[in-house]
């Protein structure tokens, strides 16, 4: 019995992770090296993958940035009164339960060219929707919570106590924070940003509700993946997807390592 | 420093902590908070290093108001209960950090960590972190780092609570001899009686969020203000009805009172031992238990169990034994007051004179 489902176990593996992994690198390779060469080297293929290594940079900066303040906010501020406290912290969640596209959706209706808001920014030459700013609030959108929900235990763990004896010694906040809350919650944070790094660099739905998938303009490589394969251009779906599976991998590794550095600390 | 607090109160959300608490600290003094928990040590400390603001009252540092004034600027050590020590830094790195933060000169930081390394007894340890040292340990370095800035007074949040009995009694009047050759007013909170008769200069007594007495040890053993004081210093047994106890029926002169006896109050022999027999109670000893130095004897007067001590000098007292039990005086109290009394008869009711 028992070795029935520890067979199972191993068959659902396989037929889940391991045998569309082979097939997408077998696929790639169908034109053999110079095949993959030429469906990487198509100008869209190019855009796309630029357009998604432009939106992994910026979407994680700005995500560390504000999700390490957003934490900072919930479990230190005292000036936040308990229910705003509450109200915000179920609302970082919302993204996890909000279909992507769904969260796509909302930002159209608010920004989009028919909004109040977007007409005004499109009035002033700025747009949002159907263009790259949409797509990093978009990809904002669906990581906020990762990075709020990694650092945000670390900081209850820790208490105030640390930062309370710096301020007795004579530290304001920001040296505080360098010198002492930083430290213990790097690895925290530096194991948020591979996550959020790994989920834009595969963020579909928002994405493309946002952008408008429209090639050479912004279209990301997930989208593009989608269209290849509309065109019924397996290979070259199979190539762009191999590179992302090939950072997904690589972002794998550090996270165990990371995993481990963690638990040192 | 010179500390004056004035009608401090401090409320959590609709908890009253700290109720209209006034007091003086001298300069150089040592001062123990003793008293239940949550009675609001802990709060009166934190609001006078700034981490908690008062709803009202003042505080005040050599004559100078600083409710305004940040922790940042107050120029205050704190030691906190579980040491908050920075867990990532060496043990040089922790004292150095009040030095670092004021932007000192290198050399002159390494010569004053060295020095309170060197007080702390913690040389040979400078390069380990917190969690590769001891309780004990670990206290001198939170010690230590709170001094290294020079800091006009010491608030220290029951400083020993984490250490075993032994070491605590040795880092206590380490720490009472340190405190002295530093010359720093330092407050200290403590759970521990003892801890504070043995090393404070002054006790205050801290009770459901006010100050119930301030004094020296000394005093506040021989003369409590309050009821309260008098249970919680010290060894006592209650009598409901003082005016029962021969000598004191006239207790009830000031209404009804209830009595508090020390051991020490009580007195007990045979009838050739009291010179005037009429102001003894007749006692029946029941237990006796032996204290090391002395006995603890457990004596019933009227069907009331009172307790005191007997030399083991004196005859050895047998449980059911008849005696004659001496009460020199009692600590009365009722609702509205509460006063020392020696037993009237005690005193020659017709003296000669002359
Ligand atoms: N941040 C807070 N929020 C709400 N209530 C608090 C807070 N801090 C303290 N209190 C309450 O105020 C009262 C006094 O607390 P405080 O910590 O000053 O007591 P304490 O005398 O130090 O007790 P202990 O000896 O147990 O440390 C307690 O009843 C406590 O529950
Ligand atoms: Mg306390």
């Amino acid at each position: 019995m028992r070795r029935l489902w520890i067979g199972l176990t191993y068959a659902v593996f396989l037929i889940l992770l391991i045998a569309p992994l082979s097939k997408i690198i077998t696929s790639a390779f169908s034109g053999g090296l110079a095949g993959l060469g030429r469906a990487l080297g198509r100008p869209e293929a190019m855009h796309a993958l630029m357009m998604t290594g432009a939106i992994v940079v910026i979407v994680t900066l700005l995500n560390t940035l504000f999700g390490i303040m957003m934490a900072l906010y919930l479990v230190r501020a005292t000036w936040l009164g308990g229910k705003i406290k509450s109200l915000l912290n179920s609302i970082v969640d919302l993204p996890y339960a909000v279909s992507p596209v769904i969260g796509g959706l909302m930002i159209v209706l608010l920004l989009g060219p028919d909004s109040i808001i977007g007409g005004f920014l499109e009035g002033t030459g700025f747009r949002v929707v159907y263009a790259f700013p949409g797509m990093i609030i978009a990809t904002l959108f669906v990581t906020f919570p990762l990075m709020v929900r990694e650092v945000m235990p670390v900081l209850q763990e820790i208490g105030n106590d640390q930062e309370q004896a710096a301020s007795t010694l004579g530290a304001y906040s920001w040296l505080t924070f360098r010198k002492v809350t930083w430290p213990m919650i790097r690895w925290a944070v530096v194991y948020g940003m591979v996550l959020t790094i790994a989920r834009s660099l595969g963020e579909f739905g928002a994405v493309l509700v946002v952008s408008g998938n429209i090639m050479n303009r912004t279209q990301t490589a997930t989208t593009l993946v989608y269209q290849d394969v509309e065109n019924f251009n397996v290979a070259a779906a199979s190539g762009v997807a191999l590179v992302l599976a090939v950072f997904s991998a690589g972002l794998l590794l550090i996270m165990e390592w990371i995993k481990k550095r963690k638990e040192v600390h | 420093m010179h500390i004056q607090v004035r009608n401090l109160d401090k409320h959590f959300g609709s908890f009253h902590a700290v109720k209209d608490v006034s007091f003086d600290i001298e300069k150089g003094h040592l001062i123990g908070l003793l008293g239940p928990s949550g009675g609001g040590k802990t709060s009166i400390l934190r609001m006078l290093a700034g981490l908690e603001s008062p709803d009202s009252g003042e505080i005040a540092f050599h004559g100078q108001v600083v409710n305004d004034i940040p922790p940042q600027e107050r120029g205050i050590g704190f030691v906190f209960q579980n040491y908050a020590l920075f867990k990532h830094m060496t043990v040089f790195d922790n004292i150095a950090f009040g030095l670092k933060v004021k932007k000192a000169p290198k050399s002159k930081i390494k010569e004053r960590v060295m020095e309170l390394v060197e007080l702390t007894g913690l040389k040979g340890f400078e390069k380990r972190y917190p969690h590769q040292l001891s309780g004990g340990q670990r206290q001198r370095v939170a010690f230590a780092r709170a001094l290294a800035p020079e800091p006009q007074l010491l608030l220290l949040d029951e400083p020993f609570a984490a250490i075993d009995a032994k070491i605590r009694q040795e880092l206590r009047s380490w720490l009472r001899e340190l405190i002295e050759r530093v010359g720093i007013t330092s407050i200290f909170v403590t759970h521990d009686q003892d801890e504070a008769i043995e090393v404070a200069d002054e006790i205050m007594i801290i009770n459901q969020g006010r100050v119930e007495q301030k004094g020296t040890p000394w005093d506040i053993y021989k003369e409590p203000k309050t009821p309260f004081v008098a249970t919680f210093i010290g060894e006592s047994t209650m009598v409901e009805e003082a005016s029962v106890l021969k000598g004191f029926d006239g207790a009830g002169s000031r209404g009804q009172a209830r009595a508090l006896i020390r051991p020490e109050y009580i007195e007990l022999g045979h009838e050739q031992d009291f010179p005037i027999l009429s102001a003894t109670e007749e006692g029946i000893v029941r237990h006796l238990h032996f204290r090391g130095s002395e006995w603890l004897v457990e004596v019933e007067v009227k069907g009331r169990k009172l307790v005191t001590y007997r030399s083991l000098e004196k005859d050895t007292l047998q449980p059911g034994q008849e005696i004659r039990v001496l009460i020199h005086r009692a600590y009365l109290f009722n609702e509205e007051d509460s006063w020392i009394e020696e037993n009237r008869l005690k005193v020659d009711p017709m003296p000669v004179m002359i």
